[in-house]
């Protein structure tokens, strides 16, 4: 009786319960492959963040029916419970990973009702607040009319039902830009009923590609929490109460825990978990424990440290009075955009206070109108060391029922800016400056690779755009390296499609300018790039050489210390034949490693891959003149998973096409690898 | 505080090297000049700690310094080199010299006619001496002049006057060939103004336009070294060179700044060694190898080393990708999550970087777009927005470098809809015309014209700094400092924004609103327990533990269920 198990009283618990509605009926199948990645991302992602958490899943637009509601009262037709409410598990994502294509035309309403009734006979009155209904559908097909009343009449009892239960409901509506065939009239009517649903407590956004659609869907309800209860003051005669709460945070993967091994292997119930015990002790008298509290804190003054005891910093500490204090309105212009500092935070009216929301109303709407923003002196909380400065910037709402407030922003003080001098552009010499046609082309790249063009809806907007770490972390942590998929690529890429659009404009601007490489600049100097590899101590060694190679110099003629772009190859050979250190050897290996790295890192639609060949080749010489055929042999089986984690296999398919293999014992007797095995390697992706 | 980890080599290590010279004459002026000095000497050892100082009399009655010139006394205190970091003791010791000035150095009156002791040439040679430390490739070398005599050599006459006068001027300028820079800071009295024509113009070779500049500056550096702030000054340091790589396949060399970041009051060295040892919490034995990570994953521990942890977290390149651009508009106030960073074009690895970029700075300003690029740093891999800055000149310097302002963009991970948490069924109340206009006439009363971002000085930071100076230097009184941050009281009394004030009160709140009203209805309510509960609030957490140990009681939980299980047992 697994199920039973996992159906754990959860009564007063912190964790989520969440069904997903997922429309799979014939107009959906265009988008299915997508919304499964999507979900099983959010059930991946809910494996890490909310282990606890419940989900259930129900598909709508199914040619069967499985539902309870069909069974107790009848109707709700191709309507199919996929997965009972239960704590998320791998069965979920199985579930999601393979969502059944339906050929009936779906109902959301009868999948939303179905939905709520799960949710009311799973939790009765419990868990207000954490319940929520996730609907993703493209709405394009219509629903059922209802057997008494209207659907309006419908759908606002259904709505007032969620609102009692405490229940929340996310609309994810699916429409990509080529709308065909539908017909406008249901959309409208499905706009409209979405809308009423959505207009209580829950939200809807609507989609239109797979990237937004992984940004829309959230995938960790947070329970604010207020950094700020109390009264915001502009002068002692006017004060509105106000809440203040986080309205950016960066997210961040869950720590990994440290792990201990030395429970026996039998011990099914070992938390694995290490603890961290600190021990203070006193300098001038080592054998002298010192508790925690009684730690005197040092500051550098000139060469000096000062102590100062907890006791003493108390006594004369700042301490400002807790409270929000306005200083005064400026023109918005008057603050940059680049000073502000943190994540951004909130003001609301106190919730309920009619009075307050009025006033924070008036004055953003003031500020509005009169492009004013406001500059406040906060203090958090009681007790605080240091105050804020920051400014409040109008959030005038667009939504009927959402309350006016204002966004705020840390500003620096004046210990904060660095006043660093720049030369003026105009002062720089004439090579520097832009000619007309160079503008121009200029002007057209900054026009045309539009992400936000007017008719359309807007790329990459935050709200909408996932955090491409996180998801990949999210996927399956047993798996390594993580594996960039073509959706998250649109963030971290630009889009081939708008690419493509404008490739003449794109020419033209690359046609307009030259880039090439400091001729006058030592090689020496070059920098050193960086490793994939990155380990310190290659670093160190790179350091070493070139303090040897400082020694060296006076001895000699200028001599190859560093890998350039135009002969890598011939470089590579000189450096390997030089004879005033043993070192280059080791070096030139290394520094051949990074530059073919750094190559198959640069590298688009392959235009490095004949250099890394020759690069490969030149390599491949050398080491087997300097029998040391395993370094080449390790590099390349290295480079080979290099390539495969990042989805470069056409590479290793290149290389293996122009016999890059690897040393085999006939070659170089030092080798480990074996005449037959030398050639199957670079075909073969070792994980 | 954040701390942030481009700044790690934030620290001064190149020396400046000041120099300090006093022509001691009339006491007023000596006390000024000490005066100055000791204020100067306190900012610079919290300012830029590792710059070095010395500090030279001339014209005194004893003499020490290493040529064994008369008239030229070098002070200094144990511990330290002549040219050194300043130190508390030499700062405490400096305040402390007025009274013991006369005894221990004396003073003599300048140059005399008959003798050829010429202090200012003796003590432009020891300054020069001692700034002989360190090249000047990498310090900035200063000799700071303070004299109240504008005319040196006035007693002297005919040919030894001008051969005085000459050699003089020629130690001055060898000095200057040698990199060193020569700073006047004239004492002028009240009813003879300093002349600076007579003599020192041609020692400092001011000429012209220079001249007539220095006339008008003289007085506003004097007071300038007085009023400095206490603020950690950081060299321009690029903290990563980029490349920016623009779709077509042109990638350009960028560098970054840090111009905005938060000040924390320096490093905490603790005065007590730490030892830190790992437990198994299974079975508590001591652990000995950096642990191995693991989490958990449908209900499996999956194991990571050290080495997996790093290269999981690297998903990108360290490249700057263009991806698009879009309107300034689409820029929300609340897409930030950090400071800014400044980007600047270099040519020095790949000539035309600039070109490219100022064509690129013109059309964004131009055409008020800002670009979307994928920053692939390693440990922060973010979306972030180019905003184009154009450079901003006021009379005395840059205020805004013409370049970018890299923003970090937050993800919809990062964003909280908040707005909607408090949604309620009705519709939100908004703010009639007649509201908004009396909340107009509010804004205009209340202008703060010309504001400007970082007019104030960190309250915080400032009191840590005096009393920081004070503990290191003894003084009896923590000096106070103003808290800038303050309201303008003064200015939210005055009549017209009283009435501005109540009259949005009015409109907004109604006429017989009482803001205090629920307040004190509050504190009658308030019952003996909740004072109780709102005394040990104040109390810590280890605190509150404390008293649950020594009453044996369980002390799990979390602060409030702490402080209901203290009241309930205080109850019994």
């Amino acid at each position: 009786m697994r199920g039973v198990s996992h159906c754990k009283v959860t009564v007063g618990v912190k964790e989520e319960s969440l069904v997903l509605l997922i429309e799979v009926g014939p107009s959906m199948h265009g988008v299915l492959p997508e919304v499964e990645k999507v979900c099983c991302l959010l059930a991946e992602k809910k494996l890490i963040y909310g282990k606890y958490d419940e989900v259930g899943v129900v598909a709508f637009g199914t040619a069967d029916t499985k539902n309870d509601l069909t069974v107790e009262v009848g109707g709700y037709e191709n309507v199919t419970v996929l997965r009972d409410i239960k704590v998320v598990d791998g069965a979920l994502v199985d579930v999601l990973h393979q969502l059944p294509r339906g050929s009936a035309c779906g109902d959301f309403l009868d999948a939303v009702v179905v939905g709520m009734d799960m949710m009311i006979k799973k939790y009765k009155e419990t868990n207000k607040g954490k319940k929520r209904l996730c609907l993703i559908t493209n709405a394009v097909t219509p629903t059922r009319l209802p057997y008494e009343g209207t659907k309006e009449d419908q759908v606002k009892t259904v709505a007032a039902q969620m609102m009692a239960h405490g229940m929340k409901m996310d609309c994810v509506v699916v429409r990509a830009q080529k709308d065909w065939d539908v017909d406008k009239k249901i959309v409208e009517e499905n706009d409209f009923l979405l809308g009423l649903l959505s207009h209580k407590s829950s939200s809807k956004v609507y989609v239109g590609n797979a990237t937004s659609l992984l940004g829309a869907l959230r995938t960790r309800n947070i329970t604010p929490v207020t950094t700020y209860r109390g009264e915001f003051e502009l002068s002692s005669i006017m004060k509105i109460k106000v809440w203040v709460y986080k309205k950016t945070c960066e997210e961040k993967f869950p720590t990994l825990k440290k792990y201990s091994d030395k429970a026996p292997p039998t011990d099914k119930f070992a938390s694995h978990e290490i603890k961290v015990d600190y021990e203070y002790r006193s300098i001038g008298d080592p054998n002298r424990v010192v508790p925690p509290e009684q730690r005197i804190k040092g500051y550098r003054y000139g060469p000096q440290v000062v102590p100062i005891s907890s006791a003493e910093w108390e006594a004369v500490k700042f301490k400002p009075e807790k409270g929000l204090k306005l200083l005064g309105f400026t023109d918005a212009s008057n603050i940059m955009r680049h000073y502000y500092m943190k994540d951004v935070n909130l003001f609301i009216a106190e919730p309920g206070n009619t009075k307050a929301i009025l006033a924070i109303s008036a004055l953003a709407r003031a500020m509005k109108e009169m492009n004013k923003v406001a500059i406040v002196r906060c203090v958090w909380r009681q007790g605080q060391t240091n105050v804020v400065i920051g400014v409040l910037t109008p959030n005038v709402s667009a939504n009927d029922n959402v309350p006016d407030s204002f966004y705020f922003n840390v500003l620096p003080f004046a210990e904060d800016v660095r006043e660093f001098q720049f030369p003026s552009f105009s002062n720089l010499p004439s090579s520097m400056q832009p000619n007309e046609q160079q503008q121009e082309a200029a002007d057209k790249l900054v026009q045309m690779l539009d992400l936000a063009p007017a008719d359309r809806e807007e790329v990459l907007p935050p709200d909408l755009t996932p955090n491409p770490a996180l998801e990949l972390r999210s996927k399956d942590p047993s798996a390594n390296i993580p594996q960039i998929d073509e959706t998250l690529k649109r963030i971290t890429e630009p889009n081939p499609e708008l690419l493509h659009q404008n490739t003449a404009v794109i020419e033209e601007f690359c046609r307009s300018f030259e880039l090439k490489e400091n001729p006058k600049l030592k090689k020496s100097s070059r920098r050193i790039r960086e490793k994939p590899t990155g380990s310190s101590e290659e670093g160190e060694g790179v350091a070493a050489a070139g303090q040897a190679m400082d020694a060296a110099e006076y001895t000699s003629q200028v001599k190859v210390e560093q890998l350039g772009d135009s002969n890598t190859v011939q470089e590579f050979e000189a450096m390997m034949s030089r004879r005033d250190s043993p070192d280059w050897v080791r070096k030139a290996f290394q520094s051949m490693k990074d530059k073919i790295y750094s190559l198959v890192e640069d590298s688009v639609e392959g235009d490095t891959y004949q250099k890394i060949l020759e690069c490969l080749v030149a390599l491949r010489r050398g080491c087997i003149c300097k029998q040391e055929p395993e370094q080449f042999n390790d590099f390349l089986r290295h480079l080979n998973k290099f390539c495969h984690e990042r989805h470069l296999d056409s590479l290793s398919d290149f290389l293996a096409s122009n016999n890059v293999m690897l040393i085999s014992k006939s070659e170089e007797p030092e080798s480990n690898v074996p005449d037959t095995e030398a050639r199957v390697l670079p075909l073969k992706n070792e994980p | 505080m954040d701390i942030d980890p481009e700044d790690v080599f934030g620290d001064e290590d190149d020396p400046e090297n000041e120099f300090y010279q006093e022509d001691q004459k009339c006491v007023s002026h000596f006390e000024a000049a000490i005066n100055s000095i000791s204020v100067s000497l306190k900012t610079q050892i919290i300012n830029r700690s590792y710059d070095e100082v010395a500090i030279c009399f001339f014209n005194t009655k004893e003499k020490k310094n290493l040529q064994d010139l008369i008239g030229v006394y070098v002070f200094n205190v144990p511990e330290r080199e002549d040219l050194d970091r300043p130190t508390a003791r030499l700062i405490k010791e400096f305040d402390r010299l007025q009274e013991s000035f006369s005894k221990q150095i004396g003073s003599k009156y300048g140059i005399l006619p008959g003798t050829r002791d010429n202090s200012l040439y003796n003590a432009l040679w020891a300054a020069q001496a001692l700034l002989r430390k360190g090249s000047t490739k990498t310090a900035d070398k200063r000799i700071l002049l303070f004299t109240n005599e504008d005319d040196p050599f006035g007693d002297m006459k005919g040919v030894t006057k001008l051969d005085l006068m000459r050699t003089t001027i020629q130690r001055a300028k060898d000095a200057q060939d040698l990199g060193i820079s020569i700073e006047l800071l004239p004492l002028s009295k009240p009813d003879d103004d300093f002349n600076v024509s007579t003599f020192y113009a041609d020692l400092l070779g001011l000429e012209g336009n220079d001249l007539a500049e220095f006339k008008a500056l003289a007085a506003e550096r004097f007071e300038d070294i007085k009023d400095q702030l206490r603020k950690r000054m950081f060299r321009k340091r690029k903290v990563r060179r980029i490349n920016f790589i623009i779709p077509g396949g042109k990638s350009i060399e960028l560098n970054t700044y840090a111009v905005v970041r938060p000040t924390n009051p320096g490093n905490i060295t603790w005065l007590d060694s730490a030892e830190r040892s790992f437990f198994c919490s299974d079975t508590g034995a001591l652990l000995q190898d950096p642990p191995k990570y693991f989490q958990t994953y449908k209900s499996e521990n999956i194991m990571f080393t050290a080495n997996e942890v790093s290269d999981i977290k690297r998903v990108s390149t360290g490249h700057l990708r263009l991806l698009g651009f879009k309107p300034l508009s689409c820029l929300k106030d609340y897409h930030n999550l950090r400071p800014s960073t400044f980007v600047f074009p270099s040519d020095e690895e790949v000539v035309g970087s600039t070109c490219i970029f100022i064509a690129l700075h013109r059309s964004m300003l131009r055409l008020k777009r800002f670009a979307v690029a994928f920053y692939g740093n390693s440990t922060h891999p973010q979306l972030v927005a180019l905003i184009a800055q154009d450079e901003i000149m006021s009379p005395s310097g840059q205020i805004e470098p013409p370049g970018m302002h890299m923003i970090y963009l937050p993800y919809s991970d990062d964003i909280r809809p908040i707005e909607e948490f408090h949604t309620d069924t009705n519709l939100a109340p908004r703010a009639s015309e007649d509201q908004i206009k009396s909340a107009s006439s509010l804004l205009k009363r209340i202008d703060l014209k010309n504001f400007s971002v970082c007019q104030f000085a960190n309250p915080a930071l400032q009191k840590h700094y005096a009393v920081l100076q004070a503990l290191a230097l003894d003084e009896d009184e923590i000096p106070d400092v103003k808290d800038e941050t303050l309201p303008d009281e003064e200015g939210l009394a005055r009549p017209g924004v009283v009435k501005a004030l109540e009259e949005l009160k009015i409109c907004v709140y109604g006429e017989n609103f009482k803001q205090e009203d629920d307040d004190t209805m509050g504190s009658q309510k308030t019952s003996e327990t909740s004072n109780k509960r709102k005394a040990l609030k104040e109390l810590t957490v280890s605190e509150l533990k404390h008293y649950l140990n020594v009453h044996n009681q369980p002390v799990g939980g979390k602060k409030e269920a702490l402080i209901s299980r203290i009241l309930t047992h205080m109850g019994k």
